[in-house]
C-alpha cells in the first residue's frame, strides 16, 4: 500500500516535472489544430465540388471521361430564349453558355425569383452521359444579390 | 447640389491627407502645433462629409434623375421611407456612407477619449484620416473607379430605375448600416492599437481606452448579422437564415475575432499575458473587415451577393495588401516589447480555458476563411476551382461550435491561475449533472440525432452555470446587505456590468445554439394544388399540418402588381388560421414592369415552430398554384436569442462601469506583485 502510494506520488511528481502547463497547452493546441485540419480535409473530400465554366467543363470531360455523374457546379450565362418552364411539373430546362461551350440544363424545383433568360447562373448538379446537366440547385445572380433555393 | 457634393468630396480628400500627414509628423516629432492641426482636420473632415451626405440626400429626395446614382437606385413612386435608404443601397453611396461614418467615429474618438489616454490621439487621428482618405480616393478618382455618387448623366431620364424590391423591406433598411457601423467602428480600436505600437506605450492602458469601442463594434456586428439572418429568412424564401455564403462569412469573420478579443483581453488585464495575441486579433479583425468589403465589391469569388463588379475591388485589394504589410511590419518590430508578465500555471484554470476559447474562435474563423477562399486557392494551385458549401462548413464548424459552447460554461466559473478539486466540485457538480440528465431525458424521449442532443445537453449545462452564478450573487447580497431579492438582482448588474452582462450574452448564445439545433429537424414538401385541394406535412413534434389552397387573387398596390395565394392551415384537423404568400411584380410610374418578380413568404411563427409557405408559381390562366411548405422548428428562438445577446452587450457597455475596470486592473496588478514575491 505504502509503496504504491510512494510510487504514484513520485510518478505524478515526475509527470508534473516534465509536463509544464505551457507544454501541456501546446499539446492540446496541436490536438485541436490537428482535429480541425482533419475535419476540414475529410469534409473537403466528401463535399468539395469542382466549379467550372462551360468550356472548362468540356475540357475536363475530354481529359477525364469518368467525370460523368460527379457533383459539380457550373457558372455561366443563360442563353436568351432557351428557358422552358413547365409550372405544373415544376421543371425548367434551359441552356447555359460562356460563349464557346454550351450545355443544356434540366432543373426540377423552384427557381429563384431572379432567374430569367438573361442572367448569370451557378448551376449545381451532375452531367449525365446524355450531355445534359441535371441540376439540383440553381443560383441566379442579379443586381446586388444572389438568391439560392437549395433542395432539402 | 451635386457640384457642392463633389467639391465636398475633394475638400474632404485633401483634409484627410492633411490630417494623416500632420498627425503622423506631429506624433513622431511631438510637435503640438501639428497635432492640433491634425485634430482640427479630423473635425473638419467630419463636417465636410456630412455636407456631402446632405447633398446626396437632397438629390435623392428631389428626384434629380440627371444624377446617375439617383436614377439608378430610386424612382418617383418609391416610398419615402426607402428613398433615404438609397444612400447606401448602391456601391457609390455606400462608399460615401462608409467614409462619413468613419469620420464621425474619428471625431468622436478625438472628442471623447479620457485625458489620460490622449497620448494615443495624434496617431489615432492620423490613422482614421488615412483610412478615410483611402475611401475618398476611390470616390474622387472616379475616372478609374467610376464611383463618384455625384456623377451626372449626359441626359435626364424621366424616371429612375427604382430600388431593387428585395431591398424595399424594413429589415433591409437597418441591416446594412448596422453591419457597416460594425465594420467601420473596428477602425478605432485598430487605430489605438497601431498608436500604442508606434508610441511604444504597450501597457494595459490602451486596452482600457478601446474597451467601449471594441464592444460597440462587436454589438453592431452582432445586430447586423442577426438582422441579415432575419432578412434572408423572410425575404429570400429558401427557408433558412444562414447559407455560409461568402458575404455572410465576411460579416461573421470579424465577429469571431472580435469575440475572441473581448475574452482574451481579460487575461491581459488580469495577468499581463497574451499581449501579442491581443494586438494580432485587433489588427486581424480590422483587416478582415476590409477583406469583407473587398470580396463583396470585387466579384473575385463566385456566388457572392456581389455588388456590381467593378474596379473598386482592386482598390480594396491593393489597400488590403498595403495595410496588412505596414501594420504587421510595425507589429513585428515591436514584438520584443510584448513579453508576457506571467506564465500559464495550470491547465485547469481560467487562463487556460480562455486560451482554448480563443483557439476555438480563431480556429472557426480560420476554417470559414479557408472555405470562403477555397475557389481562389484551388484555382491558384491546381488550375481548377473547387468550392464548398453549407455541408462542409457545418461538418467542420458544428463540432468546434459545440466545444466552444462547453467552454462558455467552464470559462467564467473556473478559478484563476490554478483550480482545486473542491473548487471544481463546487462550481460544476450541479451544472454537469443538469447537462447529463438533459441528454438522458432527450435520449429517453427518442431523440437520436447526435449533434442536436449534444447541443441541448451542453446548453443545459451552461444555463445551469449561469443560474447558479446569479443565484449565488443575489443570495450573497441578500444575506450580507439585507437587500430584497429584486434589489439585489438589480444591484448585481449595476455593480459588475461586465460580468453579469457577459452572462446575459452567454444566455443569448446558448439559446441560439438550441435554435440552430432545431434547424436539423426542418421538414418540407412541395405541392401543386387546385383551389380546395390540400397538402399535408408531419411536423417534428408529431402533429400533422394540412394546408388547403383557397385561391388566387390579383391586385395593384402602390408600386407593384401582386399575385396572392392563400392557404388555410389546420393542425391535426383543427383550424389554425390563414397564411398568404405573394408574388410581386414591381412597376414604374407608367405601369411597366421593373426588376424580376419577388416573393413574399407567408410565415406563422410561435415558440415551437414556424410554418413557412412560399408561392413558387401559378399555372398560367388558372388558379392552380405551386407551393413549398416548410416547417422550421425553433426559428423564433434565433431572433430572441439574438436580442438577448444584444441586450447583454448593452448592459456590459452601459456607461459608469469604468471604475470597475480600473479596480480590476489594480487587483490584477496586486496579484502580479504577490506572484513575484
Amino acid at each position: 500500500m505504502y509503496a504504491g502510494g510512494y510510487w504514484s506520488a513520485s510518478v505524478s511528481r515526475l509527470y508534473n516535472g516534465i509536463m509544464k502547463p505551457g507544454l501541456k497547452f501546446a499539446i492540446f493546441t496541436v490536438l485541436i489544430v490537428g482535429s480541425v485540419g482533419y475535419l476540414m480535409a475529410s469534409g473537403l473530400k466528401q463535399t468539395g465540388q469542382y466549379f467550372f465554366t462551360p468550356s472548362e467543363l468540356s475540357q475536363k470531360l475530354a481529359t477525364d471521361p469518368t467525370f460523368y455523374d460527379v457533383g459539380m457546379r457550373v457558372g455561366a450565362r443563360v442563353v436568351p430564349g432557351s428557358v422552358n418552364r413547365d409550372v405544373a411539373s415544376q421543371t425548367i430546362s434551359f441552356r447555359v453558355t460562356d460563349g464557346s461551350a454550351t450545355y443544356p440544363v434540366i432543373y426540377r424545383g423552384i427557381a429563384p425569383d431572379t432567374f430569367n433568360d438573361s442572367v448569370e447562373v451557378v448551376v449545381e448538379g451532375r452531367i449525365q452521359r446524355d450531355g445534359i446537366i441535371h441540376a439540383t440547385d440553381v443560383l441566379a445572380k442579379c443586381g446586388s444579390r444572389y438568391e439560392s433555393v437549395p433542395k432539402a | 447640389m451635386t457640384l457642392l457634393g463633389s467639391l465636398a468630396l475633394w475638400v474632404a480628400f485633401l483634409l484627410g491627407a492633411w490630417g494623416a500627414l500632420t498627425g503622423f509628423l506631429g506624433g513622431a516629432r511631438g510637435r503640438t502645433d501639428l497635432i492640433a492641426s491634425s485634430r482640427h482636420a479630423v473635425y473638419a473632415l467630419c463636417g465636410v462629409l456630412l455636407v456631402a451626405v446632405v447633398c446626396l440626400e437632397v438629390a435623392l429626395f428631389r428626384h434629380d434623375f440627371n444624377v446617375e446614382y439617383v436614377a439608378a437606385y430610386t424612382s418617383r413612386n418609391l416610398p419615402i421611407f426607402y428613398t433615404w435608404s438609397a444612400l447606401y443601397a448602391g456601391q457609390k453611396g455606400s462608399l460615401l456612407f462608409w467614409a462619413t461614418v468613419l469620420s464621425v467615429f474619428g471625431a468622436l474618438a478625438q472628442a471623447l477619449t479620457a485625458p489620460r489616454h490622449r497620448v494615443y490621439l495624434p496617431y489615432v487621428g492620423a490613422i482614421t484620416s488615412l483610412v478615410c482618405t483611402f475611401f475618398l480616393s476611390v470616390m474622387v478618382f472616379s475616372s478609374i473607379s467610376h464611383s463618384n455618387p455625384f456623377e451626372r448623366l449626359a441626359y435626364t431620364p424621366v424616371d429612375g430605375r427604382g430600388l431593387n424590391p428585395q431591398l424595399q423591406k424594413p429589415g433591409m433598411v437597418f441591416h446594412p448600416p448596422m453591419l457597416y457601423l460594425g465594420y467601420i467602428s473596428i477602425t478605432i480600436p485598430f487605430a489605438f492599437a497601431m498608436s500604442a505600437l508606434l508610441t511604444k506605450r504597450l501597457d494595459a492602458d490602451w486596452l482600457v481606452a478601446i474597451r467601449k469601442w471594441t464592444l460597440l463594434s462587436w454589438l453592431f456586428l452582432s445586430i447586423g448579422i442577426c438582422l441579415g439572418m432575419w432578412w434572408a429568412y423572410v425575404e429570400l424564401g429558401w427557408g433558412g437564415y444562414w447559407a455560409w455564403d461568402p458575404v455572410e462569412n465576411a460579416s461573421f469573420l470579424p465577429w469571431l475575432t472580435m469575440t475572441a478579443f473581448l475574452h482574451s483581453v481579460m487575461i491581459q488585464e488580469k495577468r499581463g499575458m497574451l499581449k501579442k495575441w491581443n494586438l494580432g486579433l485587433i489588427i486581424g479583425s480590422w483587416l478582415l473587415s476590409i477583406f469583407g468589403t473587398f470580396i463583396t465589391r470585387s466579384g473575385v469569388i463566385a456566388s457572392v451577393h456581389s455588388f456590381t463588379e467593378s474596379n473598386v475591388g482592386y482598390f480594396f485589394g491593393v489597400f488590403l495588401v498595403f495595410a496588412a504589410t505596414v501594420s504587421f511590419w510595425i507589429y513585428a518590430k515591436r514584438l520584443p516589447l510584448l513579453e508576457a508578465d506571467s506564465q500559464l500555471e495550470s491547465m485547469v484554470s481560467r487562463e487556460a480555458s480562455f486560451l482554448f476559447n480563443n483557439l476555438l474562435l480563431v480556429g472557426i474563423a480560420f476554417t470559414v476563411l479557408f472555405g470562403t477562399l477555397l475557389p481562389i486557392l484551388t484555382e491558384l494551385f491546381s488550375g481548377t476551382k473547387v468550392t464548398v458549401k453549407a455541408p462542409w462548413f457545418n461538418s467542420v464548424n458544428i463540432p468546434l461550435g459545440l466545444l466552444l459552447l462547453l467552454f462558455t460554461g467552464i470559462g467564467p466559473l473556473i478559478a484563476w491561475r490554478r483550480s482545486s478539486v473542491p473548487n471544481l466540485k463546487r462550481q460544476f457538480a450541479v451544472p454537469a449533472t443538469a447537462g447529463v440528465l438533459t441528454i438522458l431525458a432527450l435520449l429517453a424521449a427518442g431523440m437520436r440525432d447526435r449533434y442536436p442532443v449534444i447541443a441541448i445537453g451542453l446548453a443545459a449545462f451552461v444555463f445551469t452555470t449561469i443560474i447558479q452564478e446569479f443565484w449565488r450573487g443575489v443570495s450573497a447580497r441578500h444575506r450580507q446587505y439585507g437587500e430584497t431579492w429584486l434589489l439585489a438582482f438589480g444591484r448585481l448588474f449595476a455593480r459588475n456590468r461586465r460580468r453579469y452582462g457577459g452572462y446575459v450574452v452567454h444566455l443569448g448564445i446558448l439559446i441560439l445554439f438550441i435554435a440552430f439545433a432545431g434547424y436539423a429537424f426542418k421538414t418540407e414538401t412541395e405541392a401543386t394544388l387546385r383551389p380546395g385541394e390540400s397538402a399535408s406535412i408531419r411536423s417534428p413534434y408529431g402533429w400533422t399540418y394540412t394546408f388547403t389552397h383557397l385561391g388566387i387573387s390579383q391586385y395593384q398596390a402602390l408600386n407593384r402588381q401582386v399575385t396572392a395565394a392563400t392557404v388555410e392551415v389546420s393542425r391535426n384537423g383543427k383550424r389554425v388560421g390563414l397564411l398568404t404568400t405573394e408574388k410581386r411584380q414591381h412597376v414604374d410610374a407608367e405601369g411597366n414592369p421593373t426588376f424580376q418578380p419577388s416573393t413574399e413568404v407567408g410565415i406563422r411563427s410561435d415558440m415551437r415552430e414556424d410554418l413557412y409557405v412560399v408561392l413558387a408559381g401559378v399555372v398560367n390562366g388558372s388558379e392552380q398554384a405551386v407551393y413549398r411548405f416548410t416547417i422550421n422548428p425553433l426559428v423564433w428562438w434565433v431572433w430572441y436569442g439574438g436580442m438577448i445577446v444584444a441586450l447583454g452587450g448593452l448592459i456590459v457597455m452601459w456607461p459608469g462601469g469604468g471604475s470597475i475596470t480600473v479596480r480590476r486592473a489594480q487587483a490584477g496588478y496586486a496579484v502580479k506583485l504577490v506572484a513575484k514575491e
